[in-house]
């Protein structure tokens, strides 16, 4: 009787555990309502936005909070889509990071009109870099003479180069946008990002 | 009018532009003061003023006003009705939020059809848009009231559950979701601070002065075009007028701004 009454309470919480929690419902509902709200511009945007991937389905479902051992699901499976420059060349002109630093061109549904132009990284919308830039935002931590502690040294190179590449390989669910595999930033763009950082005579690092 | 905010802007910045960018005290001091010279006039005004003509003006196929319009609380009541939005409607059974309610009463009281009357939902220079003005004053009859949508009925509570996934949904080629700038506090974009949208003290702030006339576009604004706005800047193709997810994430942000005094129209950057 009462193994059978433990039988029947281990069923149940088994039975528990299938039954999809309200929010996978809710999630369903959300999906919808997005697939029918995008319906009249354009196509290939949206085909961009309708699904999501690993990183993107699991940061939205924890709300940027994932647990440790699912965070660490997302970094490793991130840092192995990591690519470097194939010449080892991993710093560039900072004067032309300092361009792309400034530009918040390129991906908006007006930005199709201007196909040859190259897309910016809008760093300073969420990074304080050069001094003289007074506009800047702090979604991101300041990078103002970022480095000068740091130096230039190949490894600080790497990090540098793939945390713009793809910051979910570092920090997972990340507000950083994934600039080089999502190809918003070229290798060649982002080699001037990192040499705005890193460039000892870079403003950032006066 | 518009001159004078202008210049009193270009000054403020002019100030900013000259501090020295450590001194994150004198930049902020700058852009409150920045917003306090704006506070002295607003232009929305005359949107408002634009919009209550309108309201009462014999217009489509039908000929008829809106001044039978059911807001929510009974035909023609239009004092308080935006304090008590979004919410759910019996006769479209629907959660609608003002321009889609807006939309319905132009389609049944003046026969427009629904296409004609989400045609033209933004201004631009030299293209005005009646239902701008028409919502502009809608929501400034509520002016000081409380805000308190009724987030009662199973469909307001279903929407709010949609809404919130997709405050949280991240995707594109930026992985962009509404949280990215609005789910934590103190934040800033360039110089703009970023409410915290579950916060009630921000949510309540800025959530009930929409429509508000914004500066750097040089015109009136609604809260459908906050959210396409939005929307653009995260890299996402074009949100429907009045469609689904925008009134799910009008109804999410709804809960938190309830308590709330209602200050629209809004002035904003």
């Amino acid at each position: 009787m009462r193994s059978a009454i433990l039988l029947a309470a281990c069923a149940a919480l088994l039975a528990g555990c299938t039954t999809p929690p309200p929010e996978d419902d809710a999630r369903r509902q959300a999906q919808g309502a997005f697939e029918r709200s995008f319906t009249h511009g354009n196509k290939e945007m949206f085909a961009r936005v309708v699904g999501q991937d690993d990183v993107q389905a699991l940061c939205s479902r924890w709300r940027n909070r994932p647990p440790a051992d699912v965070a660490e699901r997302i970094r490793k499976s991130q840092a192995a889509t990591l690519v470097y420059p194939a010449d080892g060349k991993l710093m560039g002109d900072w004067r032309q990071g300092e361009k792309i630093a400034e530009d918040g061109f390129g991906l908006r549904f007006t930005d199709t009109n201007q196909p040859k132009r190259p897309n910016g990284g809008n760093c300073y919308a969420c990074h304080q870099l050069a001094p003289h830039e007074v506009s800047y935002g702090t979604l991101g931590p300041s990078l103002y003479r970022f480095g000068r502690t740091r130096g230039s040294s190949e490894a600080i190179q790497r990090y540098v180069y793939g945390k713009v590449y793809n910051p979910e390989a570092f920090t997972a669910c990340s507000g950083m946008p994934r600039f080089g595999l999502h190809q918003v930033l070229t290798p060649e763009q982002i080699r001037h990002v990192v040499a705005l950082l890193l460039d000892p005579e870079s403003p950032v690092n006066q | 009018m518009r001159a004078l905010i202008m210049a009193a802007g270009a000054a403020a910045l002019a100030v900013c532009a000259a501090a020295p960018a450590q001194d994150k005290d004198v930049t902020q001091r700058e852009i409150e003061r920045y917003r306090e010279l704006l506070a002295e006039g607003n232009p929305a005004d005359l949107a408002e003023a634009k919009g209550e003509e309108l309201w009462k003006t014999m217009r489509g196929p039908k000929q008829a006003s809106l001044e039978r319009c059911d807001l929510g609380l009974g035909p023609g009541v239009v004092k308080g009705a935006y304090a008590r939005l979004p919410r759910w409607f019996a006769d479209t059974g629907r959660v609608q939020d003002l321009e889609s309610r807006l939309v319905t009463c132009m389609v049944t009281l003046q026969g427009f059809t629904e296409d004609e009357a989400k045609k033209n939902p933004f201004s631009a220079p030299g293209r005005p848009s009646p239902i701008e003005d028409i919502a502009t004053y809608v929501a400034g009859a509520s002016k000081g009231m409380t805000f308190d949508p009724p987030l009662r009925h199973p469909k307001e509570l279903e929407a709010f559950r949609t809404g919130e996934e997709l405050f949280y949904r991240r995707a594109g080629p930026h992985d962009f979701s509404c949280a990215t700038c609005h789910g934590d506090e103190g934040k800033r974009i360039r110089l703009q601070d970023l409410p915290k949208l579950t916060d009630p003290k921000e949510a309540q702030k800025v959530f009930t002065s929409w429509p508000a006339y914004r500066v750097s576009q040089g015109s009136v604004r609604t809260m459908q075009h906050r959210l396409y706005d939005c929307y653009w800047q995260m890299r996402h193709p074009q949100l429907d007028y009045v469609s689904e997810a925008s009134i799910d994430l009008q109804v999410f942000m709804a809960k938190y701004a309830s308590g709330g005094t209602v200050e629209a129209p809004g002035l904003k950057r």
